[in-house]
Protein backbone atom coordinates (compact mmCIF):
# COMPACT_ATOMS: atom_id res chain seq x y z
CA UNK A 1 0.00 0.00 0.00
CA UNK A 2 2.80 2.65 1.01
CA UNK A 3 4.75 2.17 -1.76
CA UNK A 4 2.11 2.59 -4.10
CA UNK A 5 1.29 5.64 -2.37
CA UNK A 6 3.66 8.11 -4.47
CA UNK A 7 3.33 6.42 -8.02
CA UNK A 8 -0.49 7.09 -8.02
CA UNK A 9 -2.46 6.16 -11.30
CA UNK A 10 -4.44 8.78 -12.67
CA UNK A 11 -8.12 8.85 -11.92
CA UNK A 12 -7.45 5.74 -9.32
CA UNK A 13 -9.83 6.88 -6.73
CA UNK A 14 -10.36 3.04 -5.57
CA UNK A 15 -9.12 -0.18 -6.60
CA UNK A 16 -10.30 -1.19 -10.06
CA UNK A 17 -12.41 -3.68 -10.40
CA UNK A 18 -10.63 -7.02 -10.72
CA UNK A 19 -10.95 -8.95 -14.09
CA UNK A 20 -9.98 -11.93 -13.23
CA UNK A 21 -9.39 -14.33 -10.31
CA UNK A 22 -7.44 -17.60 -8.93
CA UNK A 23 -10.34 -19.66 -7.63
CA UNK A 24 -8.28 -21.85 -5.59
CA UNK A 25 -6.16 -19.18 -4.38
CA UNK A 26 -8.80 -17.16 -3.05
CA UNK A 27 -10.66 -20.32 -1.34
CA UNK A 28 -7.08 -20.54 0.60
CA UNK A 29 -7.05 -17.05 1.15
CA UNK A 30 -9.78 -16.98 3.03
CA UNK A 31 -9.03 -20.24 5.11
CA UNK A 32 -13.00 -21.30 4.89
CA UNK A 33 -11.61 -24.73 3.86
CA UNK A 34 -10.05 -25.86 7.29
CA UNK A 35 -13.99 -24.73 8.86
CA UNK A 36 -15.79 -27.14 6.35
CA UNK A 37 -12.89 -29.49 7.16
CA UNK A 38 -13.24 -29.35 10.77
CA UNK A 39 -17.38 -29.35 10.28
CA UNK A 40 -16.67 -32.75 8.35
CA UNK A 41 -14.46 -34.12 10.56
CA UNK A 42 -16.38 -33.22 13.94
CA UNK A 43 -20.39 -33.51 13.45
CA UNK A 44 -21.14 -36.45 12.98
CA UNK A 45 -23.93 -37.33 10.24
CA UNK A 46 -25.70 -34.20 9.13
CA UNK A 47 -25.51 -35.10 5.57
CA UNK A 48 -28.15 -32.42 4.11
CA UNK A 49 -27.07 -29.62 6.67
CA UNK A 50 -23.07 -29.97 5.28
CA UNK A 51 -24.26 -29.80 1.86
CA UNK A 52 -26.53 -27.08 2.74
CA UNK A 53 -23.38 -25.22 4.23
CA UNK A 54 -21.31 -25.89 1.44
CA UNK A 55 -23.63 -24.21 -0.96
CA UNK A 56 -23.62 -21.37 1.13
CA UNK A 57 -20.32 -21.38 1.61
CA UNK A 58 -19.62 -21.16 -1.68
CA UNK A 59 -21.95 -19.04 -3.03
CA UNK A 60 -20.54 -16.45 -0.08
CA UNK A 61 -17.18 -16.69 -1.96
CA UNK A 62 -18.45 -16.10 -5.39
CA UNK A 63 -20.68 -13.11 -3.96
CA UNK A 64 -17.31 -12.33 -2.82
CA UNK A 65 -15.35 -12.09 -5.85
CA UNK A 66 -18.39 -10.75 -7.65
CA UNK A 67 -17.86 -7.80 -5.01
CA UNK A 68 -13.96 -7.02 -5.90
CA UNK A 69 -14.91 -7.09 -9.68
CA UNK A 70 -17.82 -4.88 -9.03
CA UNK A 71 -20.42 -6.81 -10.87
CA UNK A 72 -22.37 -6.54 -7.76
CA UNK A 73 -22.79 -3.88 -4.13
CA UNK A 74 -25.46 -4.90 -2.08
CA UNK A 75 -25.02 -7.53 0.75
CA UNK A 76 -26.63 -10.67 0.45
CA UNK A 77 -29.63 -11.74 2.84
CA UNK A 78 -28.05 -14.26 5.32
CA UNK A 79 -30.53 -15.02 8.02
CA UNK A 80 -31.10 -18.75 8.49
CA UNK A 81 -33.66 -20.87 10.32
CA UNK A 82 -32.76 -24.16 11.96
CA UNK A 83 -35.51 -26.80 12.53
CA UNK A 84 -34.75 -29.82 13.94
CA UNK A 85 -35.28 -31.72 17.17
CA UNK A 86 -33.49 -31.17 20.37
CA UNK A 87 -29.42 -32.09 20.50
CA UNK A 88 -29.08 -32.53 16.52
CA UNK A 89 -26.40 -29.95 16.95
CA UNK A 90 -28.22 -26.59 15.60
CA UNK A 91 -26.49 -24.29 18.36
CA UNK A 92 -22.43 -26.26 16.99
CA UNK A 93 -23.04 -25.55 13.55
CA UNK A 94 -24.61 -21.92 14.27
CA UNK A 95 -20.78 -21.12 16.03
CA UNK A 96 -19.81 -22.66 12.55
CA UNK A 97 -21.29 -20.52 10.36
CA UNK A 98 -20.28 -17.56 12.45
CA UNK A 99 -16.87 -18.81 11.87
CA UNK A 100 -17.27 -19.33 7.91
CA UNK A 101 -19.15 -15.75 7.67
CA UNK A 102 -16.25 -14.09 9.36
CA UNK A 103 -13.56 -15.43 7.18
CA UNK A 104 -15.61 -14.46 4.47
CA UNK A 105 -15.88 -10.85 5.64
CA UNK A 106 -19.57 -10.97 5.98
CA UNK A 107 -19.56 -10.11 9.94
CA UNK A 108 -17.05 -8.03 10.92
CA UNK A 109 -16.70 -9.87 14.29
CA UNK A 110 -17.67 -13.18 14.43
CA UNK A 111 -19.24 -13.35 17.86
CA UNK A 112 -22.04 -15.68 18.26
CA UNK A 113 -25.00 -14.36 20.80
CA UNK A 114 -27.30 -16.67 21.59
CA UNK A 115 -30.61 -15.74 23.57
CA UNK A 116 -33.67 -17.52 24.21
CA UNK A 117 -37.19 -15.62 24.86
CA UNK A 118 -36.41 -14.43 28.59
CA UNK A 119 -33.31 -12.48 27.09
CA UNK A 120 -35.41 -10.51 24.42
CA UNK A 121 -38.79 -10.15 26.10
CA UNK A 122 -39.64 -8.02 28.97
CA UNK A 123 -42.00 -7.90 32.52
CA UNK A 124 -43.38 -5.16 31.76
CA UNK A 125 -44.53 -2.22 29.79
CA UNK A 126 -42.03 -0.64 28.46
CA UNK A 127 -39.35 -2.96 29.33
CA UNK A 128 -39.22 -4.88 26.12
CA UNK A 129 -37.40 -2.64 23.39
CA UNK A 130 -34.65 -1.79 25.51
CA UNK A 131 -34.14 -5.09 26.65
CA UNK A 132 -34.42 -6.30 22.58
CA UNK A 133 -31.89 -3.33 21.29
CA UNK A 134 -29.48 -3.82 23.69
CA UNK A 135 -28.90 -7.68 22.93
CA UNK A 136 -29.34 -6.84 19.32
CA UNK A 137 -26.12 -3.98 19.68
CA UNK A 138 -24.29 -6.83 21.24
CA UNK A 139 -24.78 -9.03 18.67
CA UNK A 140 -23.84 -6.01 15.82
CA UNK A 141 -20.76 -7.50 13.56
CA UNK A 142 -21.63 -10.71 14.67
CA UNK A 143 -24.39 -13.53 14.69
CA UNK A 144 -27.62 -13.89 16.97
CA UNK A 145 -28.68 -16.96 17.80
CA UNK A 146 -32.16 -17.52 19.10
CA UNK A 147 -32.91 -20.44 19.83
CA UNK A 148 -36.57 -21.78 20.47
CA UNK A 149 -37.57 -18.94 18.48
CA UNK A 150 -41.16 -20.01 18.76
CA UNK A 151 -41.18 -18.66 22.33
CA UNK A 152 -41.43 -15.53 21.35
CA UNK A 153 -44.81 -15.55 19.92
CA UNK A 154 -47.70 -16.62 22.33
CA UNK A 155 -50.97 -16.92 19.62
CA UNK A 156 -52.97 -17.42 22.87
CA UNK A 157 -51.97 -14.03 24.78
CA UNK A 158 -53.04 -11.14 22.41
CA UNK A 159 -50.83 -8.84 25.30
CA UNK A 160 -47.52 -10.58 25.46
CA UNK A 161 -44.54 -8.51 25.04
CA UNK A 162 -43.11 -11.02 22.55
CA UNK A 163 -44.58 -9.33 19.55
CA UNK A 164 -43.09 -6.07 20.21
CA UNK A 165 -39.48 -8.02 20.26
CA UNK A 166 -40.64 -9.45 17.04
CA UNK A 167 -41.07 -6.23 15.53
CA UNK A 168 -37.80 -4.88 16.42
CA UNK A 169 -36.08 -7.91 15.48
CA UNK A 170 -38.15 -7.70 11.83
CA UNK A 171 -36.72 -3.91 11.71
CA UNK A 172 -32.83 -4.16 12.50
CA UNK A 173 -32.73 -7.96 10.45
CA UNK A 174 -33.88 -5.63 7.34
CA UNK A 175 -32.36 -2.14 8.02
CA UNK A 176 -28.96 -3.64 9.13
CA UNK A 177 -28.45 -6.50 7.03
CA UNK A 178 -24.30 -6.12 6.68
CA UNK A 179 -24.07 -5.52 10.37
CA UNK A 180 -25.51 -8.49 11.85
CA UNK A 181 -26.97 -11.98 11.00
CA UNK A 182 -29.98 -13.51 13.16
CA UNK A 183 -30.30 -17.39 13.09
CA UNK A 184 -33.39 -18.82 14.70
CA UNK A 185 -33.37 -22.20 15.79
CA UNK A 186 -36.25 -24.57 16.88
CA UNK A 187 -38.55 -27.84 16.60
CA UNK A 188 -39.67 -28.12 13.11
CA UNK A 189 -43.36 -28.68 13.40
CA UNK A 190 -43.15 -25.31 15.60
CA UNK A 191 -41.07 -22.99 14.17
CA UNK A 192 -43.03 -23.78 10.59
CA UNK A 193 -46.45 -22.52 13.03
CA UNK A 194 -44.09 -19.71 14.45
CA UNK A 195 -43.20 -18.81 10.56
CA UNK A 196 -47.12 -18.72 9.27
CA UNK A 197 -48.37 -16.67 12.13
CA UNK A 198 -45.34 -14.11 11.39
CA UNK A 199 -44.69 -13.95 7.91
CA UNK A 200 -42.50 -10.78 8.18
CA UNK A 201 -39.69 -13.83 9.26
CA UNK A 202 -40.13 -16.13 6.68
CA UNK A 203 -39.68 -13.89 3.60
CA UNK A 204 -36.24 -12.38 5.54
CA UNK A 205 -34.97 -15.99 6.05
CA UNK A 206 -32.65 -16.64 3.28
CA UNK A 207 -31.74 -20.21 4.48
CA UNK A 208 -33.75 -22.69 5.67
CA UNK A 209 -31.94 -25.80 7.09
CA UNK A 210 -33.39 -28.84 8.14
CA UNK A 211 -31.36 -30.81 11.27
CA UNK A 212 -32.28 -34.48 10.92
CA UNK A 213 -32.86 -36.98 13.64
CA UNK A 214 -29.27 -39.28 14.42
CA UNK A 215 -29.19 -42.85 13.09
CA UNK A 216 -28.33 -45.37 15.26
CA UNK A 217 -24.90 -46.08 13.53
CA UNK A 218 -23.68 -42.15 13.84
CA UNK A 219 -25.39 -42.00 17.85
CA UNK A 220 -22.57 -44.54 18.43
CA UNK A 221 -20.16 -42.99 16.71
CA UNK A 222 -20.72 -39.62 18.50
CA UNK A 223 -20.60 -41.12 21.60
CA UNK A 224 -16.99 -42.70 20.59
CA UNK A 225 -16.09 -39.38 19.58
CA UNK A 226 -17.05 -37.46 23.03
CA UNK A 227 -15.45 -39.97 25.19
CA UNK A 228 -12.27 -39.90 22.74
CA UNK A 229 -12.73 -36.02 23.58
CA UNK A 230 -12.73 -36.88 27.83
CA UNK A 231 -10.18 -39.38 27.57
CA UNK A 232 -11.77 -42.64 27.92
CA UNK A 233 -13.15 -45.74 26.24
CA UNK A 234 -15.49 -48.19 25.45
CA UNK A 235 -14.33 -51.81 25.82
CA UNK A 236 -15.49 -53.79 23.51
CA UNK A 237 -18.26 -55.50 25.46
CA UNK A 238 -19.01 -52.06 26.53
CA UNK A 239 -19.69 -50.83 22.79
CA UNK A 240 -21.87 -53.54 22.50
CA UNK A 241 -24.15 -53.29 25.58
CA UNK A 242 -24.17 -49.34 24.53
CA UNK A 243 -25.42 -49.55 20.83
CA UNK A 244 -28.48 -51.56 22.88
CA UNK A 245 -28.69 -48.75 25.19
CA UNK A 246 -28.76 -46.48 22.34
CA UNK A 247 -31.58 -48.44 20.68
CA UNK A 248 -33.81 -48.83 23.69
CA UNK A 249 -33.33 -45.15 24.81
CA UNK A 250 -34.86 -43.86 21.34
CA UNK A 251 -38.11 -45.60 21.92
CA UNK A 252 -38.63 -43.48 25.31
CA UNK A 253 -40.19 -40.56 25.83
CA UNK A 254 -38.09 -37.31 26.08
CA UNK A 255 -34.85 -38.09 23.75
CA UNK A 256 -32.99 -35.58 22.70
CA UNK A 257 -29.95 -37.33 20.10
CA UNK A 258 -26.76 -35.98 21.34
CA UNK A 259 -27.46 -34.40 24.49
CA UNK A 260 -28.90 -37.62 25.60
CA UNK A 261 -26.06 -39.25 24.81
CA UNK A 262 -23.95 -37.09 26.55
CA UNK A 263 -25.96 -37.06 29.90
CA UNK A 264 -25.67 -40.99 29.28
CA UNK A 265 -22.16 -40.87 28.97
CA UNK A 266 -21.68 -38.76 32.35
CA UNK A 267 -23.95 -41.39 33.95
CA UNK A 268 -21.80 -43.78 32.60
CA UNK A 269 -18.45 -42.47 34.50
CA UNK A 270 -20.27 -41.89 37.70
CA UNK A 271 -20.41 -45.45 37.87
CA UNK A 272 -17.25 -46.28 36.39
CA UNK A 273 -15.75 -43.84 39.15
CA UNK A 274 -18.10 -45.67 41.77
CA UNK A 275 -17.49 -49.31 40.77
CA UNK A 276 -13.42 -48.22 40.93
CA UNK A 277 -13.34 -46.76 44.40
CA UNK A 278 -15.35 -49.93 45.86
CA UNK A 279 -12.41 -52.00 45.14
CA UNK A 280 -9.77 -50.30 46.81
CA UNK A 281 -7.30 -52.43 47.53
CA UNK A 282 -5.90 -52.87 44.32
CA UNK A 283 -3.32 -50.87 41.78
CA UNK A 284 -5.09 -49.00 39.13
CA UNK A 285 -3.49 -48.58 35.62
CA UNK A 286 -4.32 -45.73 33.17
CA UNK A 287 -6.46 -48.17 31.25
CA UNK A 288 -8.20 -49.45 33.87
CA UNK A 289 -8.99 -45.50 34.61
CA UNK A 290 -10.13 -45.17 31.21
CA UNK A 291 -12.24 -48.25 30.37
CA UNK A 292 -15.78 -47.96 30.72
CA UNK A 293 -16.85 -51.27 31.28
CA UNK A 294 -20.18 -52.89 30.31
CA UNK A 295 -21.49 -53.24 33.86
CA UNK A 296 -20.60 -49.20 33.55
CA UNK A 297 -23.28 -49.46 30.73
CA UNK A 298 -25.84 -52.30 31.56
CA UNK A 299 -26.85 -50.78 35.38
CA UNK A 300 -28.97 -47.66 33.35
CA UNK A 301 -32.64 -47.53 34.05
CA UNK A 302 -32.94 -47.77 30.21
CA UNK A 303 -32.10 -51.58 30.51
CA UNK A 304 -34.16 -52.19 33.82
CA UNK A 305 -37.23 -50.28 32.09
CA UNK A 306 -37.05 -52.30 29.45
CA UNK A 307 -37.13 -55.44 30.52
CA UNK A 308 -40.10 -54.62 32.98
CA UNK A 309 -42.28 -53.60 30.14
CA UNK B 1 -19.36 30.64 18.26
CA UNK B 2 -17.97 27.07 18.26
CA UNK B 3 -18.09 25.06 20.94
CA UNK B 4 -15.09 22.89 21.58
CA UNK B 5 -15.35 20.56 24.47
CA UNK B 6 -13.87 17.46 24.33
CA UNK B 7 -11.51 15.14 21.70
CA UNK B 8 -11.54 16.76 18.07
CA UNK B 9 -13.15 19.76 18.58
CA UNK B 10 -11.08 22.15 17.00
CA UNK B 11 -11.24 19.40 13.90
CA UNK B 12 -14.15 19.90 11.35
CA UNK B 13 -17.31 17.81 12.43
CA UNK B 14 -16.51 13.72 12.40
CA UNK B 15 -18.65 12.52 9.79
CA UNK B 16 -20.19 8.47 10.54
CA UNK B 17 -17.37 6.50 9.02
CA UNK B 18 -14.99 8.82 11.34
CA UNK B 19 -17.24 8.47 14.08
CA UNK B 20 -17.86 4.87 13.37
CA UNK B 21 -13.70 4.20 13.38
CA UNK B 22 -13.19 6.38 16.72
CA UNK B 23 -16.13 4.10 18.53
CA UNK B 24 -14.38 1.02 17.01
CA UNK B 25 -11.19 1.91 18.79
CA UNK B 26 -12.71 2.51 21.95
CA UNK B 27 -14.44 -0.77 21.85
CA UNK B 28 -11.23 -2.31 21.14
CA UNK B 29 -9.51 -1.46 24.41
CA UNK B 30 -12.52 -2.54 26.11
CA UNK B 31 -14.58 0.84 26.78
CA UNK B 32 -17.72 0.72 27.16
CA UNK B 33 -19.14 3.81 24.62
CA UNK B 34 -21.99 5.87 25.48
CA UNK B 35 -24.02 8.98 24.16
CA UNK B 36 -24.82 12.23 26.26
CA UNK B 37 -27.15 15.10 25.24
CA UNK B 38 -27.75 18.64 26.48
CA UNK B 39 -29.19 22.27 25.14
CA UNK B 40 -26.62 23.97 27.90
CA UNK B 41 -23.44 24.64 26.25
CA UNK B 42 -22.12 26.08 28.79
CA UNK B 43 -18.52 24.53 29.95
CA UNK B 44 -19.08 23.97 33.61
CA UNK B 45 -22.00 21.84 32.64
CA UNK B 46 -20.25 18.53 32.66
CA UNK B 47 -23.61 16.30 33.78
CA UNK B 48 -25.33 15.62 30.56
CA UNK B 49 -28.11 13.46 29.86
CA UNK B 50 -27.64 10.10 29.15
CA UNK B 51 -29.48 8.35 25.92
CA UNK B 52 -30.70 4.78 26.84
CA UNK B 53 -28.79 2.67 28.94
CA UNK B 54 -25.48 2.19 29.47
CA UNK B 55 -23.90 0.10 26.47
CA UNK B 56 -21.34 -2.31 28.33
CA UNK B 57 -20.33 -5.54 26.27
CA UNK B 58 -20.17 -4.05 22.64
CA UNK B 59 -18.50 -5.76 20.16
CA UNK B 60 -18.93 -3.40 16.83
CA UNK B 61 -19.69 0.23 16.64
CA UNK B 62 -22.83 -0.50 14.60
CA UNK B 63 -24.72 -0.94 17.69
CA UNK B 64 -23.75 2.63 18.80
CA UNK B 65 -24.50 4.11 15.42
CA UNK B 66 -27.43 2.65 15.73
CA UNK B 67 -28.23 4.75 18.92
CA UNK B 68 -26.71 7.86 17.58
CA UNK B 69 -28.82 7.96 14.70
CA UNK B 70 -32.22 7.06 16.80
CA UNK B 71 -30.68 9.89 19.07
CA UNK B 72 -30.10 12.58 16.33
CA UNK B 73 -33.65 11.89 15.12
CA UNK B 74 -35.19 13.12 18.70
CA UNK B 75 -32.20 15.83 20.14
CA UNK B 76 -30.45 16.66 16.57
CA UNK B 77 -31.15 19.93 17.29
CA UNK B 78 -28.72 19.61 20.55
CA UNK B 79 -25.24 18.82 21.42
CA UNK B 80 -24.55 14.88 21.61
CA UNK B 81 -21.63 13.78 22.48
CA UNK B 82 -20.09 9.97 23.17
CA UNK B 83 -17.91 8.98 25.94
CA UNK B 84 -15.58 5.66 25.94
CA UNK B 85 -15.92 4.60 29.71
CA UNK B 86 -12.85 2.97 31.23
CA UNK B 87 -14.26 0.36 33.72
CA UNK B 88 -10.62 -1.32 34.29
CA UNK B 89 -9.56 -0.98 38.07
CA UNK B 90 -6.96 2.19 38.37
CA UNK B 91 -9.17 4.29 35.67
CA UNK B 92 -12.76 4.03 36.14
CA UNK B 93 -13.51 7.16 34.18
CA UNK B 94 -14.21 8.66 31.18
CA UNK B 95 -11.16 8.28 29.01
CA UNK B 96 -12.54 9.40 25.67
CA UNK B 97 -15.33 12.09 24.89
CA UNK B 98 -16.07 14.03 21.67
CA UNK B 99 -18.92 15.68 20.03
CA UNK B 100 -20.80 14.25 17.70
CA UNK B 101 -24.26 16.34 17.16
CA UNK B 102 -23.97 20.36 17.48
CA UNK B 103 -26.92 22.59 17.02
CA UNK B 104 -27.27 24.49 13.10
CA UNK B 105 -26.50 27.87 15.13
CA UNK B 106 -24.47 28.56 17.97
CA UNK B 107 -25.19 31.96 19.16
CA UNK B 108 -22.36 32.11 22.03
CA UNK B 109 -21.81 33.84 25.35
CA UNK B 110 -21.66 36.72 26.66
CA UNK B 111 -19.50 37.81 29.30
CA UNK B 112 -21.13 39.56 32.50
CA UNK B 113 -19.48 42.03 34.71
CA UNK B 114 -20.76 41.90 38.41
CA UNK B 115 -19.01 45.22 40.23
CA UNK B 116 -18.83 44.65 43.39
CA UNK B 117 -17.43 46.49 46.47
CA UNK B 118 -14.58 49.12 45.53
CA UNK B 119 -13.35 48.60 41.95
CA UNK B 120 -13.79 44.66 42.23
CA UNK B 121 -15.06 42.95 39.76
CA UNK B 122 -16.37 39.37 39.47
CA UNK B 123 -16.64 37.78 35.28
CA UNK B 124 -19.24 35.31 34.22
CA UNK B 125 -19.91 33.72 31.27
CA UNK B 126 -23.79 32.93 30.16
CA UNK B 127 -24.60 31.41 27.06
CA UNK B 128 -27.12 33.53 24.98
CA UNK B 129 -28.88 29.71 23.65
CA UNK B 130 -30.09 29.66 27.70
CA UNK B 131 -32.20 32.79 28.00
CA UNK B 132 -34.96 30.62 26.48
CA UNK B 133 -35.92 27.23 28.55
CA UNK B 134 -34.91 23.93 27.86
CA UNK B 135 -36.08 22.18 25.21
CA UNK B 136 -37.01 25.12 23.07
CA UNK B 137 -33.20 26.23 22.43
CA UNK B 138 -31.88 26.73 19.19
CA UNK B 139 -34.99 27.57 17.59
CA UNK B 140 -36.59 23.94 17.61
CA UNK B 141 -40.21 23.49 18.42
Amino acid sequence: MNAAGPVAVPGAGEPAPMERVDLRQEFNEVGIGEVLDQLDRELIGLKPVKTRIREIASLLLIERIRKRMSLTSDVPTLHMSFTGNPGTGKTTVALRIAAILHKLGFVRRGQVISVTRDELVGQYIGHTAPKTKEILKKAMGGVLFIDEAYYLHRPDNERDYGQEAIEILLQVMESQREDLVVILAGYGDRMDKFFGSNPGFRSRIAHHIDFPDYSDDELLSIAELMLHDMNYKFTPDARAAFSRYIALRKTQPLFANGRSIRNALDRMRLRQANRLVADLDRVLTADDIMSLEAVDVLASRVFANGKGG
Amino acid sequence: MRITQGCFSFLPDLTDEQITRQVQYALEKGWAVNLEFTDDPHPRNNLWEMWGLPMFDLRDAAGVMMELNECRKVYGDRYIRMSAFDSSHGWESVRLSFIVNRPKEEPGFALERHEGVGRNIRYTTKSYAVDRPEGTRYGAK
